[in-house]
């Protein structure tokens, strides 16, 4: 693995999102979002339901090539490519950019064949009992299976599942890793688990975190997006926008925007 | 509301028409298993003088054929005690033998292609539209599409090759529709997943998504395989033969199967070929429980692993 920059210059952004939409069909599911995603820490989306971060999260690994008609206007560029070139393999920038989901998804295989797996997808065939050891080991998980490589997958606990997905995904030395609501099915004390580990692995990877909790965007974030919805003058659509971006320090103590401070108050959403 | 209403007559009067209903049911299940049981009955109380060998014919001869081995590997006959069922036996494992290595591969790969890979447009709409027809044409005008095609217009003549051919015509749709939901039923998640550790869409497919939907493929393949060796019209159609004195040989062999035999030798006045007729469909009884349970087997075995 080749040693990551270890000195890090201050606020060296990994995205920069200019003027993005997403629309599926007619219907726009976020539209103008500008913000620059630091390297090397932890950026929250936080939102009521329906305002697009899941959109918006799975525009930056080109998940949303997958969705029927989903389109994206605007621009991300990723370390200074832009992601929707026609010259961009999302393959590739899957590869560059890992993703956890809201369900753990395990495959319905062993546990060390869940990591070999993305090795083998990549041509990281060399060495790889030490690379899914490692892969464990960075994901809080090595401890509690090692013994059990064998195992089939699905008979660990969803917090277990997760952490394995969390391995299997930094397992092919990925840059930034995206996820989606990655404790929402899990119980207080994997959650704790996980954000522990968020902590350890942002020392070597740019996170990107989407989050109904607003706990845990508070204690584990060091940036904080926030979005809603807004509804059109007709009443009939609603697009979710970007309110206000922010360090989660400021966010959740003196935030710039009303609506932001409505929110984290518990008064709506 | 008052309590009054928790201790009125309402639940006896729900009672007598749920004990009602369930009743019918029962009677329903009864008359369904009681038919199937008087069918095996005979056949079994008929067959198994072919079958056991503690049977003498009269006080004059022993009868040839009593047990299945010798069943199995005999000729047929124009004596019923003597007629066996060898070259039919051997002709519908020819016919299974075709028909597996020629689904199997289109069958997958059209329900893989169709599921995983297609643009969903309207041709394709057209496709899977069509593919649901298919699988409910009745099966002789299968067996008129085996004579033009495979018979005439390729010149494999009335050979086993067109019969397997025709077969694989008739399962083909239902095994597609049967991969296709194997393939439904594997989540999104591990799709979603593989694709986002930076596996192409092939890779995430084939590594993934198939290898979990094999077990529902194969049991789709198995059930397929089991509605082809009981059928009769289409082969018939496309001329299959009725009397077949030799092994099929080769794949351009003429060829006869066993539920063909068995229609042919009940045609016969002779009471005794009732007695041969029922040990074959013994056979094919025994041929369809050994393939439904192996389905079975292979679903239950792999539903655990997951």
């Amino acid at each position: 693995m080749e040693t990551k920059e270890t000195v890090q210059v201050n606020n060296e952004s990994v995205f920069n999102v200019t003027d993005l939409s997403v629309s599926y069909g007619d219907f726009v599911a976020i539209k103008n979002v500008n913000m620059d995603i630091t390297k090397n820490k932890i950026t929250a989306f936080i939102g009521p339901s329906g305002c697009g971060k899941s959109t918006l999260i799975r525009t930056f690994n080109r998940m949303n090539d997958l969705i029927l008609g989903a389109k994206v206007n605007g621009t991300i560029t990723y370390q200074g490519v832009d992601l929707y070139d026609k010259m961009v393999d999302p393959v590739q920038v899957r590869r560059r950019i890992g993703m956890v989901f809201q369900k753990p998804n395990p495959f319905p295989k062993t546990i060390k064949e869940n990591i070999t797996f993305g090795l083998k997808v990549n041509n990281m065939t060399d060495n790889m009992d030490e690379r899914v050891e490692k892969a464990l080991t960075q994901a809080a998980l090595w401890d509690e299976v090692k013994d059990d490589l064998n195992k089939n997958a699905l008979e660990l606990s969803g917090g277990q599942q997760q952490r394995l997905c969390i391995a299997r995904t930094i397992a092919v030395e990925p840059d930034t890793i995206l996820m989606d609501e990655p404790c929402s099915a899990l119980d207080p004390v994997a959650t704790k688990k996980i954000e522990d580990l968020m902590q350890d692995l942002v020392k070597e990877f740019s996170i990107l975190i989407v989050t109904h909790n607003m706990q845990q965007a508070s204690r584990s974030s060091d940036y904080c997006a926030f979005f809603t919805t807004k509804t059109s003058d007709d009443g009939k659509r609603r697009t979710g926008e970007l309110v206000e971006f922010n360090e989660t320090s400021v966010m959740f103590t003196t935030p710039d925007q009303e609506l932001t401070e409505q929110y984290i108050s518990g008064r709506f959403g | 509301m008052s309590n009054e209403t928790l201790i009125t007559g309402k639940k006896a009067e729900n009672a007598i028409k749920e004990s009602l209903f369930l009743f019918t049911l029962y009677i329903c299940v009864t008359i369904a298993i009681l038919t199937l049981m008087t069918l095996i009955y005979d056949v079994l109380s008929t067959g198994t003088t072919r079958l056991t060998s503690d049977y003498e014919v009269g006080l004059i001869t022993k009868i040839q054929i009593d047990n299945p081995v010798d069943f199995l590997t005999t000729l047929d006959s124009r004596y019923p005690d003597r007629a066996g069922i060898g070259p039919a036996f051997a002709g519908t494992v020819w016919l299974m033998i075709i028909v597996v290595f020629v689904t199997f591969p289109f069958g997958t790969g059209a329900a893989i292609y169709l599921q995983e890979f297609a643009p969903k447009n309207r041709l394709t709409r057209f496709i899977e539209l069509n593919l649901t027809n298919l699988a409910g044409v009745p099966s002789v005008i299968y067996g008129l599409l085996g004579l033009a095609v495979f018979v005439r217009l390729a010149g494999f003549g009335r050979s086993v090759l067109s019969g397997g051919l025709t077969l694989t015509l008739l399962i083909l749709p239902v095994v597609i529709v049967a991969s296709r939901e194997a393939l439904k039923a594997v989540p999104d998640t591990i799709r979603q997943g593989a694709l986002a550790l930076g596996a192409t869409k092939f890779q995430a497919v084939f590594r993934q998504v198939v290898p979990s939907a094999i077990p529902g493929m194969v049991t789709g393949m198995v059930l397929g395989l089991s509605r082809a060796i009981g059928e009769t019209a289409p082969l018939i159609f496309m001329g299959a033969l009725t009397y077949v004195n030799y092994f099929p040989g080769t794949p351009l062999s003429g060829f006869t199967a066993i539920p063909i035999q068995v229609y042919n030798w009940i045609g016969y006045p002779q009471a005794e070929w009732k007695e041969t007729a029922s040990a074959g469909i013994i056979l094919l009884l025994g041929l369809l429980l050994i393939m439904n349970s192996i389905a079975i087997f292979i679903r239950n075995r792999y539903e655990k692993d997951l």
